[in-house]
């Protein structure tokens, strides 16, 4: 090729390559009013539902950043320039981590304080919880009886079901929040004694997600799982994963002599929040009848809502009872249940 | 070179972030940690390690040195799809193995039918999600890297040495393995590092089998604990690791000199296989590939059009463009860093900018997510500087110009994969003798001139590699895109990610099909790439490749 021709091809593909990059970037949301920027915990698909009946309803547009780790830090740094005006998380650490961090602003609301019960929420408005995921034993249905199954949290460390339950790793939140609320009723040395009996009942190495471990009792390794409840009614509505909830049944323990152990999804205002008063609008929006209604609908979950009413297929899984006890202050105990985790060697 | 110093700079500050964290965390977690989970992370991480580099190094050397030496049927083809596996994402071949051989897997449910068992207590299998899972798994993803290096080098040594060594009495084996293998060491060292970095940084792949390592430990104590600080530190213990073996290769390497001196260079004429032997290599190079690419191919093909209603979207396109484009930003910035900061070293000798251009090339051990958070804080910290400043002077707040930008994330890939770009330019670079600088400066060249004309056409097919292999990489990357892109901005990747996050490989299998079809054409521009110059260019009178070294230099 004739060095001239070569040169301008190169200096083409450059220039098209930055104007393509530069297109690119200003595609980016510019921060105009009737936005709201999300950053969130929650996989897109679970929430777009309610966004997109919010912007029809009130004409502002949401726009979302889905990520597993690394948005707290994000925030963090940005400081007080971030887009991010809410934090979505799937539970209570999250949330935790974000207040602690001090990169949240109080919110109040008197819709807000209406709507959700004090357990779920911190006292100032820094945080409020929007739906509860119960933390529930699945139980085969061959191979175990509705008396025999276990009632409390605490009969899964007893030996009678060595090598008959399975969960999903000790270290993931929804585990650490349940050994956080453990050590919350029981105290430490309690919840350590439990978690080492419950490890040695493990039938195998805890792996896997919550619908895995369904999925092993209906292969018989195990007798008993952990999970969230809203799988129960998720696995039936997907054809490869319905004979698992078919293989089991749902028992609602409790805890301490109180409910059953509860996590909560969350929202939190971002002390930068760009779009403060589209983001509160949103807040409420998701506190309200219609979205709560949505999340039992489509996502199976408990609302935070009272009154709210449940799908068929979540009632007809049972009454269920929550545990009393603020999660502000089962959150506090989060790095001790870890350690514990760790201590006991539950993963290995 | 001032420009290197300042450019490798740059790229090591996410890197010195990642210290500068290190050394603010919440609360110290040693002691914790060393009572409790480190020891087994520390034998998983070697145990891994370990298996890994065995793993790649068998299945890459011994193929390329087949496909290059011998010839049997297939071999042309073996030659680049060999090559395949670098399309496919390491967490991808996970999910597709676990679906494969788990309990209601294809492999188990034909076992059970054809042995009449009920049960999972009727017969024992092993566990695919284990640490043996995960060294089977990554190495059937990782072995192009020494593959195509050793390749290339096997490919530029002259048949004289190996006639030579043969006619002072050794057989084809010791021949290998005294001249062959120690003259491709350098190429076959940094192929192995890049494995054996890519393991260490590797967090999807040990999540899902459930391996505990060093690097679910990092994650452990920033998510769960909350302390960036202390998963900061641990993932500066790991990468003292790396530095330490990487050291140790040096020093063993220190006195040997790897380029060729003298003019004359004859290609090896391919040795005939017959019968069993033929069959035997056949297998050697179809089984990788049927492991690293076949079957992941064939199994996400399917789960693609039962779901293909679900999975499909317009916005597919959009997906692909971005992840495109990002991808061919950084191929370029990778490649050119690389070559400037290699030759950079290459004049400067061993300074502190070498120390500098090494801090940068950590980045491909660090693991997607803490690298991040390294870009994340140099970038930010400029932003809310200059937003400082421009409200002092303007009165105009500026807000966040780099960080959550495409920039940033193409800022991300180069750090993360100036590796890669770097290990093949170097070890291309090396082969170079110092005699054609020295004559170059004697007529009166400057060092930029020399690289222009002399160095540049010389690596060009290794600087082609490199740049296919940053793109194919950067087109698989997740953790990083995932934290640092801009909203209403996804990668092919972190579009699977929504779906493959909840283990609903189902609904991921369309996009994840997509990124391995977008990495093979490159793939296969990588194979060409790197042919042999001999066949490809043969201009008289011109020296087209690095030549043979008399015997006795080498060792």
């Amino acid at each position: 090729m004739k060095p001239f021709v070569k040169k301008t091809a190169i200096v083409g593909a450059v220039v098209l390559t930055v104007a393509a990059v530069s297109a690119m970037a200003a595609e980016e949301a510019t921060l105009t009013a009737g936005e709201v920027n999300v950053y969130s915990y929650r996989q897109p698909f679970l929430v777009q539902p309610l966004f997109d009946t919010f912007t029809e309803q009130t004409g502002i547009k949401v726009n979302v950043l889905f990520a597993k780790i690394g948005l707290v830090e994000r925030l963090k740094q940005e400081g007080a320039n971030s887009p991010a005006d809410l934090i979505f998380t799937v539970d209570i650490g999250r949330l935790s981590e974000v207040f602690d961090a001090a990169l949240t602003q109080p919110v109040s609301s008197p819709a807000l304080t209406a709507a959700i019960p004090d357990i779920y929420r911190e006292p100032q408005g820094n945080w409020f919880g929007l739906t509860r995921r119960a933390r529930i034993i699945y139980a085969s249905k061959e191979r175990v009886s509705r008396e025999e199954a276990p009632k409390t949290y605490e009969e899964l460390a007893d030996p009678k079901w060595r090598g008959r339950i399975c969960t999903r790793s000790g270290n993931h939140v929804y585990q650490v929040g349940l050994t956080a609320a453990m050590v919350a009723h029981y105290g430490e040395a309690k919840t350590e004694a439990w978690l080492t009996g419950l490890r040695r009942n493990l039938a195998r190495r805890p792996q896997g997600n919550d619908r895995a471990q369904v999925k092993a009792i209906q292969q018989g390794v195990c007798d008993i799982a952990l999970g969230n409840h809203y799988y129960f009614v998720k696995m039936q509505q997907n054809a490869e994963q319905a004979p698992w909830a078919q293989a089991v049944y749902p028992v609602f323990p409790t805890i301490g002599g109180s409910g059953t152990h509860v996590n909560i999804s969350g929202m939190a205002l971002t002390r930068a929040a760009p779009n403060r008063k589209n983001a509160v609008a949103l807040m409420e929006f998701l506190a309200g009848p219609l979205a709560q209604q949505i999340y039992a609908e489509q996502n199976f979950e408990y609302p935070i809502l009272d009154g709210v009413p449940l799908a068929g297929v979540l009632k007809a899984m049972g009454p269920m009872t929550a545990d009393t006890m603020p999660l502000a202050e089962i959150s506090k105990y989060r790095s001790a249940a870890i350690k514990l985790v760790d201590k006991v060697g539950y993963n290995d | 070179m001032i420009g290197s110093a300042v450019v490798a700079a740059i790229v090591a500050a996410p890197i010195i972030a990642i210290a500068w964290i290190a050394l603010f965390p919440s609360e110290n977690i040693w002691p914790h940690l060393i009572s409790t989970v480190l020891p087994r992370q520390l034998a998983n991480t070697a145990l891994l390690m370990l298996g890994n580099g065995i793993g790649v190094l068998l299945i890459g050397v011994a193929s390329a040195w087949l496909v290059t030496t011998c010839r049997f049927p297939g071999r042309s083809i073996f030659e680049w799809a060999l090559l395949l596996p670098l399309a496919v994402p390491a967490y991808i071949v996970a999910f597709v193995y676990t679906d494969v051989f788990e309990f209601a897997g294809f492999f188990q449910t034909t076992l059970r039918a054809l042995f009449g068992w009920q049960s999972a207590k009727d017969y024992w299998f092993p566990e695919i999600r284990s640490l043996g899972g995960a060294i089977f798994v990554m190495s059937s993803v990782l072995y192009p890297y020494v593959y195509l290096l050793a390749r290339a080098t096997f490919q530029e040594q002259s048949v004289c040495m190996l006639e030579a060594s043969r006619m002072l009495g050794r057989g084809p084996w010791r021949t290998f393995f005294t001249v062959a293998l120690p003259l491709a060491r350098p190429a076959i060292v940094v192929g192995l590092a890049l494995a054996l970095m890519e393991t260490l940084a590797d967090f999807g792949t040990v999540d899902f089998f459930a391996v505990n390592t060093l690097t679910v430990g990092v994650f452990n104590v920033w998510l769960n604990m909350g302390n960036a600080g202390g998963a900061a530190q641990i993932s500066l213990v790991a990468l003292a690791v790396v530095i330490l073996l990487l050291a140790l290769e040096r020093i063993g390497r220190r006195g040997q000199r790897f380029h060729h001196t003298s003019t004359r260079i004859r290609p090896i004429t391919p040795f005939e296989l017959r019968g069993p032997r033929a069959a035997a290599a056949v297998a050697v190079c179809a089984l990788p590939i049927i492991a690293g690419f076949v079957i992941p191919a064939l199994v996400l093909a399917r789960h693609a059009i039962v779901n293909f209603e679900q999975s499909w979207t317009p916005a597919f396109f959009t997906f692909a463009r971005n992840s495109i484009l990002l991808a061919t930003c950084a191929a370029a910035g990778a490649v050119a860093l690389a070559i400037f900061l290699a030759y950079g070293r290459r004049v400067a000798g061993h300074t502190i900018f070498g120390s500098l251009s090494r801090i940068a090339l950590l980045g491909y051990a660090v693991p997607g997510a803490v690298l991040a958070i390294g870009v994340i804080i140099p970038l930010a910290r400029l932003d809310n500087a200059i937003d400082a400043l421009a409200r002092d002077l303007f009165g105009v707040s500026t807000g966040l110009l780099l960080s959550g930008t495409v920039f940033a994330i193409i800022f991300a890939y180069i750090v993360r994969f100036l590796a890669v770009a770097f290990g093949a330019v170097e070890a291309s670079l090396t082969k170079i003798s110092p005699t054609l600088d020295m004559a170059a400066r004697s007529l009166g060249c400057g060092p930029g001139e020399t690289l222009r004309r002399v160095h540049l056409p010389l690596v060009r097919s290794s600087v082609l590699a490199a740049a296919t292999i940053v793109f194919v990489d950067s087109m698989k990357e997740l953790p990083a895109t995932l934290i640092l892109r801009p909203f209403n901005f996804d990668t092919l990747a972190t579009h699977v990610f929504q779906f493959a996050s909840d283990e609903l490989l189902e609904q991921s299998a369309l996009a994840a099909l997509t990124i391995v079809a977008a990495g093979i054409i490159p793939v296969i521009v990588l194979s060409r790439a790197i042919r042999s110059p001999h066949a490809a260019h043969r201009k008289p009178g011109f020296i087209t490749a690095p030549l043979p070294v008399q015997p006795g230099i080498a060792e």
